[in-house]
């Protein structure tokens, strides 16, 4: 059972995945769609002028209307000076879309929760349940394999067994323990032989 | 066949045992194969997924298709699995080439027979636009994702936006109006951690407090990205670029642009760069589109099957991974034609053109910056430049040369060290222990503090009258009523003179961290850190040349340009020029860095200055070490990469590199009709080399053909489970026609179609620098060497590598592992030198079964070879 809920996970993050690309290039049309008021705006940044200290204006407005003139509300200067001062504002016009932001990091959370989950379902309670499922004979045989204490250890284990009963818990079994099985080889050659990414 | 070997290795453990001796994992594999139906897993296929599993799939699945045991039938149908490779073998590209003509040929002549048909040629004709349409729209969502994730999660280190969690530092404060000009960045939203836990904003409890939460968070990122990679997908870790090149060159890596790895080396890169360790997102970003690439092209047949093929979508996929890691578009086409590709013809230059453009779009569509732009440090300057500034910028070509050739040197010999001792036996140590020392040491000065990308900006941002920062506190006269644009130099204050302290300290605490921290086992990529180094460095010569104009303007360099009052230093300028000189002295990049770092700023004015310090870097570092960083990786892992830039300048024949050696044993070679199954299966068994040239007889000893191993393998037990009557004693036949037989004698096996009858050949007074350039130019994985159309000896891919290795001896030799594994299989000649009787002294591996699980780590390393 445990591996089959492994194995769902599996499949279900390759899903999420590949469907990851396609819902992020949908939330930005969405995005685009309903463009929230808060995500535009134009910022001016002013400069110390004469006896006025350097200002920073920030507000909801249109493209077209983005200048300083509509911007600085309360004029700091008086009638003549208002050129002068607005010369030196800078005007930035910025969007954004508040909406991919919040879906991404909600999407990045969720499959990291997801990562980290099934690592700890794997590396701790996964050997604890096989201990207790297949009692003290096991726990003797799998020692032999000596210091392997890494998660996966009993791939071979596992795919030995998963050949005598055939059914669809079985597939997903058996492709989880693949998995496991390149993983494993992996973690041997870059971690204890170093023959690739050192 | 009195002559010798070639190709060894590889192929041991996964390979022909299961024929004579199934060891207990084969046969599992086996029989689970057959309730599994591996028909998916097949075409789950070659760069990707089944490591050790390779051939066994492929013969049940062969079993399973059809039991025709007509003989004739049969050899008109392609056997399942001919003509693929196992991991980490080298592919043959002229093979693949010739492969993707005849199925084109195949499909322009079934063209006219019926709509259907056409429609499947057209979506064939079309396939590679779709592919590299769909890598540019994943690597662009994906490098938005990255993006924005990874800007969240740096400013976590520091505080949370109460009001929106999801909000980074810059987009909690968008529409706050309470920012003000002195402090930009201060808003009632945004909350540090030392607000939230104690409640005080300001003193030293609150700096303490931050402290510990930078700390924490950093140490705590760095651990859940080391530990993802290690669990789920450990070929995520590193930048990838080496290996991408080596791949790009023909070289099997299974999984390694797999799914798994795409999703946690976009998952645990996040993690990596938002940990503060010195490294950057770029060289991550390749690999990640290149797994798109990968995982994309088997979509469509004619990709999936074809590993030439899929290397062309390969380099589209790179291109669109620096466009979208740059903003640089056409600096990405260019990066993956000067760096990383091998084989790059014009289809693959507009196709990676197309990939970028749509990658860049989608990220320019995400939007994750906020400033409409695809990177943080987008900048526009519009200041031009003197001609005596070209002094100060080839000083900091010189930098960045000398900079590149110690960061090889040191990086290296750390890698070795890791990769020879003890100390590589805990990779997770070692990265927290790393990120612990930079969180340590980065905290209290504020440039380091920053997000590596937001310092290069700030480095890059020029001083205009409106930035607030330190390093932009100059003296100002403030009745001055100019216009904005034109500055003009004024003297530092205060506040840039500790700047500049500050940066120095910034400088060293970088240049040491990289060092360390490239090749550590979470993703890391070397181009941010290699710019912000040469930033650094730019920007404190570009402020010293200000103050020095500004104060002897009479100087008569000076004279001419720098009057009292006019703006001619732009000390930004310096720092980009620097960045760039820098990065092309740790990856001796020329055209590419240029384009990239002009697209990065917009202005075709500097092309010059960036032209002379990358160009001075080149030669500085060059001088110091012919290899950048990423050959140097590929050296010391001993991946087999033949150099397209590397001159050959020996004067060796191809006998003297061709195996056999005149001490070796003779070549294994086959008959072309005199062996039967049971000698071939003992050749395969007792020796471990790739391929097989295949002569007339054993007294001509003329040229037939070439078998290879795998394929062999793979006829001869697909034969056996087919067709009736092939027992041990059959005869192989690799001829036209079956030589005429005893009439009791057992049916004749034929596989003329598995033997490749145009092999590659040179004769033995070939010179070196011919061959070299033969296998350079048209991807050879063998080549057989002749005498008067006698065939002397083999030359491999590896045997060349081996050689120049060899030649270069004045370089540092680097352990190449797979270069020198011993032979596992009991050698085909006696102990007095002669060969064995073949026929006769038939060694079944039978007795095998203890050997093997015992020596199963040998020969998973011994697998990893040519």
């Amino acid at each position: 059972m445990a591996a089959l809920w492994g194995g769902l996970f599996r499949l279900g993050s390759m899903l999420s995945l590949s469907c990851l690309a396609l819902s992020v290039l949908l939330l930005v049309q969405l995005s685009d769609a309903a463009k929230n008021f808060e995500d535009v705006r134009c910022k001016c940044i002013c400069p110390p002028y004469k006896d006025n200290s350097g200002h920073i204006y920030n507000k909801n407005i249109s493209q077209k209307d983005c200048d300083c003139l509509h911007v600085v509300d309360p004029m700091p200067v008086l009638g003549p000076d208002v050129e002068a001062y607005c010369l030196r504002c800078e005007c930035k016009y910025e969007e954004r879309s508040s909406v991919t932001i919040k879906v991404t990091i909600i999407i990045y959370l969720s499959i990291l929760g997801l990562l980290l989950l099934y690592m700890v379902y794997l590396t701790l309670v996964e050997p604890i349940l096989k201990r207790r499922l297949f009692g003290h004979s096991q726990l003797i045989q799998s020692d032999d394999d000596v210091g392997d204490h890494q998660p996966f250890a009993n791939a071979h284990d596992v795919l030995a067994r998963s050949r005598s009963r055939a059914n669809v818990l079985n597939k997903v079994e058996y492709a989880q323990q693949r998995w496991k099985l390149q993983v494993q080889e992996q973690r041997k050659s870059v971690f204890d032989r170093h023959v690739v990414l050192s | 066949m009195e002559s010798e070997q070639l190709f060894h290795r590889g192929y041991y453990r996964n390979s022909y045992n299961s024929i004579t001796s199934a060891s207990s994992d084969e046969e599992l594999l086996d029989g689970a194969g057959v309730i599994m139906d591996f028909q998916t897993s097949e075409d789950d296929n070659l760069l990707d997924g089944d490591a050790a599993v390779g051939t066994h799939y492929t013969m049940t699945n062969g079993g399973s298709i059809n039991s025709s045991t007509h003989l004739l039938d049969l050899l008109d149908e392609p056997i399942p699995g001919v003509g693929t490779y196992d991991d980490f073998h080298t592919i043959d590209w002229v093979r693949e080439k010739c492969k993707d003509r005849e199925r084109h040929r195949r499909i322009n002549s079934k063209k006219k027979e019926s709509a259907w048909e056409m429609t499947k040629s057209l979506y064939d004709a079309w396939s590679g636009w779709l592919v590299v349409t769909l890598t540019g729209l994943a690597s662009g969502a994906l490098a938005g994702l990255i993006d924005i994730a990874a800007d969240w999660m740096t400013d976590l280190k520091e505080g949370i936006c109460l009001s929106a969690l999801w909000y980074n530092h810059e987009q909690c404060c968008w529409g706050s109006n309470e920012t003000t000009f002195e402090e930009r960045d201060k808003c009632p939203e945004w909350k540090t951690w030392a607000e939230l836990i104690i409640g005080q904003a300001e003193g030293p409890g609150s700096y303490i407090m931050n402290y510990i939460m930078y700390i924490f968070w950093a140490l705590s990122f760095a651990f859940l990205a080391v530990s993802l990679v290690k669990v789920f997908a450990p070929y995520a870790c590193g930048s990838g670029i080496p290996e991408i090149k080596t791949i790009l060159s023909g070289f099997i890596i299974r999984g390694y642009l797999g799914k798994w790895t795409l999703m946690i080396k976009t998952i645990t890169l996040v993690l990596a760069v938002a940990s503060g360790l010195s490294l950057g997102k770029e060289g991550p970003l390749v690999h990640v589109a290149c797994c798109c690439g990968n995982i994309f092209s088997y979509l469509f047949p004619k990709y999936s099957t074809n590993e030439a093929k899929k290397r062309e979508v390969l380099s589209a996929a790179s291109a669109a991974g620096v466009s979208v890691a740059f903003g640089a578009p056409i600096g990405g086409v260019l990066f993956s034609l000067e760096e990383v590709s091998y084989y790059f013809p014009l289809k693959t230059l507009w196709r990676s053109f197309f990939a970028a453009l749509v990658a860049a779009f989608v990220l320019r569509s995400i939007n994750p910056f906020g400033n409409s732009r695809l990177v943080l440090f987008y900048v526009e300057y519009h200041t031009p430049w003197y001609l005596f500034e070209l002094f100060p910028f080839i000083l900091l070509g010189v930098f960045g040369g000398l900079w590149g050739a110690f960061f090889i040197r040191a990086n290296i010999a750390w890698c070795r060290r890791r990769k020879s001792t003890k100390f590589g036996k805990y990779p997770v140590l070692e990265v927290i222990i790393v990120a612990a020392i930079t969180a340590v040491i980065a905290f209290p000065n504020p440039y380091t503090r920053l997000n590596t990308s937001e310092l290069i900006k700030e480095l890059f941002t020029d001083c205009g009258p409106l930035e607030s920062s330190s390093l932009c506190d100059y003296r100002n006269d403030m009745n001055a009523s100019k216009i904005v644009d034109d500055i003009p130099d004024r003297p530092a204050g205060l506040g840039v003179y500790s700047a500049i302290w500050q940066l120095c300290l910034a400088l060293i605490f970088k240049i040491i961290m990289t060092v360390f921290t490239f090749g550590i086992k979470v993703p890391s990529g070397l181009f941010i850190p290699s710019m912000a180094i040469g930033a650094i460095a730019g920007r404190i010569v570009g402020i010293a040349v200000e103050q020095l104009a500004y104060y002897h303007h009479d100087w008569f360099i000076f004279k001419e340009w720098c009057e009292v009052g006019a703006d001619c230093i732009t000390p930004g300028l310096y720092a980009m020029v620097g960045a760039a000189a820098c990065l092309g002295g740790v990856t001796r990049m020329t055209v590419s860095l240029v384009v990239i770092v002009f697209e990065l700023t917009g202005g075709l004015e500097y092309i010059v200055p960036l032209m002379a310090a990358v160009m001075t870097s080149k030669w500085v570092g060059d001088a110091f070490g012919r290899e950048g960083i990423y050959e140097a990786h590929i050296r010391l892992n001993g991946y087999p990469f033949l150099d397209a830039k590397e001159e050959f300048t020996h004067t060796t024949l191809a006998a003297d590199v061709m195996r056999p050696r005149r001490n070796d044993p003779p070549l294994a070679v086959l008959t072309q009709d005199n062996m039967t199954v049971d000698d071939i299966e003992n050749m395969i068994n007792e020796t471990s080399y790739n391929g097989f040239p295949v002569i007339m007889s054993k007294e001509s000893q003329r040229l037939v053909g070439f078998a290879l191993r795998r394929d062999l393998t793979i006829a001869i037990e697909s034969a056996r489970k087919k067709q009736e009557g092939i027992v041990g004693s059959s005869r192989v036949c690799f001829a036209q026609h079956t030589p005429s037989l005893p009439a009791e004698s057992p049916r004749p096996l034929k596989l003329r179609s598995i033997l490749d009858m145009s092999p590659f050949t040179v004769t033995d007074h070939t010179p070196m620098e011919i061959v070299v350039d033969i296998f350079r130019k048209l991807g050879l994985r063998q080549c057989l060497v002749t005498h008067n159309g006698t065939v002397l000896g083999i030359i491999t891919k590896k045997n060349i590598v081996e050689h120049l290795e060899q030649r270069k001896q004045h370089v540092e030799p680097l352990t190449p592992p797979w270069h020198y594994n011993k032979k596992r299989y009991p050698p085909s000649y006696g102990p007095d030198g002669k060969p064995r009787p073949r026929f006769n002294n038939v060694q079944l591996n039978l007795t095998d079964e203890e050997r093997e699980e015992t020596e199963e780590e040998v020969c998973l390393l011994n697998s990893t070879t040519l």
